[in-house]
């Protein structure tokens, strides 16, 4: 292992934070409460007095708060997003995760010392890409979209130098490029990139029907979940639909991304930071998945034994994927 | 669904007077957004809505409107529970995990322990305001400081059983007996 690993953890509310950094989280990302961060989900996030809050509890337990401001700016309405980068600075962030190019050159010129990470939503994912943000804005590291393999990634890790890369390596899996996919504006005009909700629960809905669950998003049926089968949020990505009169998951099955078995060769190339998917989860889950993810994190720093079945059984009976990172994906 | 009362003890609470379960319903709600002040807040525009809290396993529902300061509560049989604009469904005990963090909402949706319809927004945004509010036994019985302590551990041990007993979903969080 060359690099001193960070585990980054999710923290959608003051109270998900608290429960990540006493379970041992290196740092925690979270957002404010509007569209300027990729989360916006009803009754998550922080407002401003919450943030300072959280930054100094964060920092009372020796670890680090990254605020995510990770969507793009709309014309018209810069302010929210310039006021929010004000904000993050004053309430103390380790480090901003930005996407647009222009809040990645605001906070640049505006805060020259601040640290700066390259949201997943920016989706850089050549060389040329990270070099263009590492050497223009002084980009301390790039959050790796979850499309490349581990060979792709040890490559731009050795190319991105001295920016250090982050990697997704549990949750939720967006199995496209983030930050290109349409797929919800198509559906229900609102996306990740520009309000920060992808398949938003203002246009979800569910109905009972003879026995199955039956999952809509914006008036389209994505999936109907029989009796007993496992139920899961309808992102539009994930669904099931007919097509060529055969019903079947187009995109990708919904499985969750779990990398722990690939944690070993993810350190030994020299990424910097593992990321914990789920903002929107509970404390119940976050202290579960933090506790164990740090207990490897140390147990490999020492050079000892992961136990992987037990970080397999995290994925609460579901099934999971080291999604792109072996190709793995249909 | 598991987590279930046994039928007897399903059937008995159905002989429950609703009159008073309401009025003991309404007060531990009014300590909890007491002791919560940021609760309603972080409600924000779903505060208005009325969310039905449905134990599955019991004859009546509970009639939530948190607007404001002045939380609207109404204890009602299953059949006239009509009136509201989301309902979130699951055994009694599951529904008490919830609130005290020992169970995540969405791993109990996906392993369909727990049922939502409605205004999907308002749930998601109540499920959020619920988590974060740390709510313990004590903060709802409105308890003093001295007495939080023992009071939340013999809860929390009584609850662990209750849940084994019942065959509930596993318990991992926080406030479950299996973290130290
Ligand atoms: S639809 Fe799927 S791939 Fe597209 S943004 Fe949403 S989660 Fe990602």
């Amino acid at each position: 292992m060359t690099t001193p690993l960070e585990l980054v953890c999710p923290a959608g509310t003051p109270a998900g934070l608290r429960t990540a950094v006493d379970a041992g989280a290196h740092s925690v990302y979270c957002g404010y409460r509007d569209e300027t961060n990729a989360r916006n989900f009803p009754g998550l996030n922080f407002d401003r007095a919450e943030m300072k809050e959280a930054a100094a509890y964060t920092h009372e337990h020796g670890a680090k708060i990254l605020i995510a401001l990770n969507t793009f700016m709309r014309a018209g309405c810069t302010d929210l997003w310039k006021r929010g980068v004000d904000d993050a600075v004053a309430a103390g962030a380790d480090a901003l995760i930005l996407a647009d190019v222009g809040l990645v050159d605001y906070a640049r010129k505006t805060y020259p010392k601040q640290r700066l990470h390259l949201s997943v939503q920016a989706a850089a994912a050549t060389p040329e890409a990270i070099a263009f943000y590492r050497d223009r804005f002084g980009i301390a590291r790039v959050v790796l979209p979850r499309v490349l393999t581990v060979e792709e990634i040890a490559r731009l890790t050795a190319q991105a130098a001295p920016c250090e890369t982050e990697v997704f390596v549990f949750g939720g899996l967006c199995v496209m490029a983030e930050g290109r996919c349409m797929l919800s504006s198509y559906a229900t005009g609102k996306s990740p990139n520009m309000t920060g909700v992808c398949s938003p629960p203002s246009h979800v809905s569910y109905r009972e029907e003879s026995d199955a669950l039956v999952a809509c998003v914006g008036g389209f049926t994505v999936e109907r979940f029989e009796r007993g089968e496992a139920a899961g949020y309808p992102t539009l990505c994930k669904g099931r639909f007919e097509a060529d009169g055969a019903v079947s998951h187009l995109f990708e099955d919904p499985v969750s991304l779990n990398a722990v078995e690939l944690l070993p060769r993810l350190a030994e190339i020299g990424v910097t930071a593992f990321k914990i998917e789920g903002r929107q989860r509970g404390r119940a889950y976050i202290s579960t998945v933090v506790r164990a993810f740090r207990k490897a994190i140390d147990t490999m720093a020492v050079g000892g034994k992961v136990d992987y079945d037990e970080l397999r059984s995290l994925t609460e009976g579901q099934r999971d994927t080291v999604g792109a990172y072996k190709k793995a994906w249909r | 669904m598991r987590g279930h009362l046994p039928p007897f003890l399903s059937n008995a609470t159905g002989f429950l007077p609703l009159l008073p379960l309401e009025v003991i319903a309404r007060r531990l709600m009014s300590n909890a957004m007491a002791a919560r002040p940021s609760f309603a807040a972080r409600l924000g525009e779903y505060a208005g809505r009325t969310f039905a809290i449905d134990p599955v396993d019991c004859p009546f529902v509970f009639l939530i409107k948190p607007e404001g300061g002045r939380t609207d509560m109404k204890v009602v049989r299953r059949s006239v529970a009509q009136d509201h604009d989301a309902r979130i469904a699951a055994p009694l005990v599951v529904l008490i995990g919830m609130v005290d963090g020992t169970y995540d909402g969405d791993a109990l949706f996906f392993s369909r322990d727990l049922s939502i319809d409605g205004d999907t927004e308002a749930v998601l945004a109540l499920r959020n305001a619920i988590e974060n509010a740390e709510l313990d036994p004590s903060t709802v019985l409105g308890l003093p400081k001295s007495l939080q302590g023992p009071v939340n551990r013999a809860t929390r041990r009584l609850f662990v059983e209750l849940r084994r007993l019942l065959d509930a979903p596993e318990e991992n969080g926080p406030n479950s007996g299996a973290n130290p």
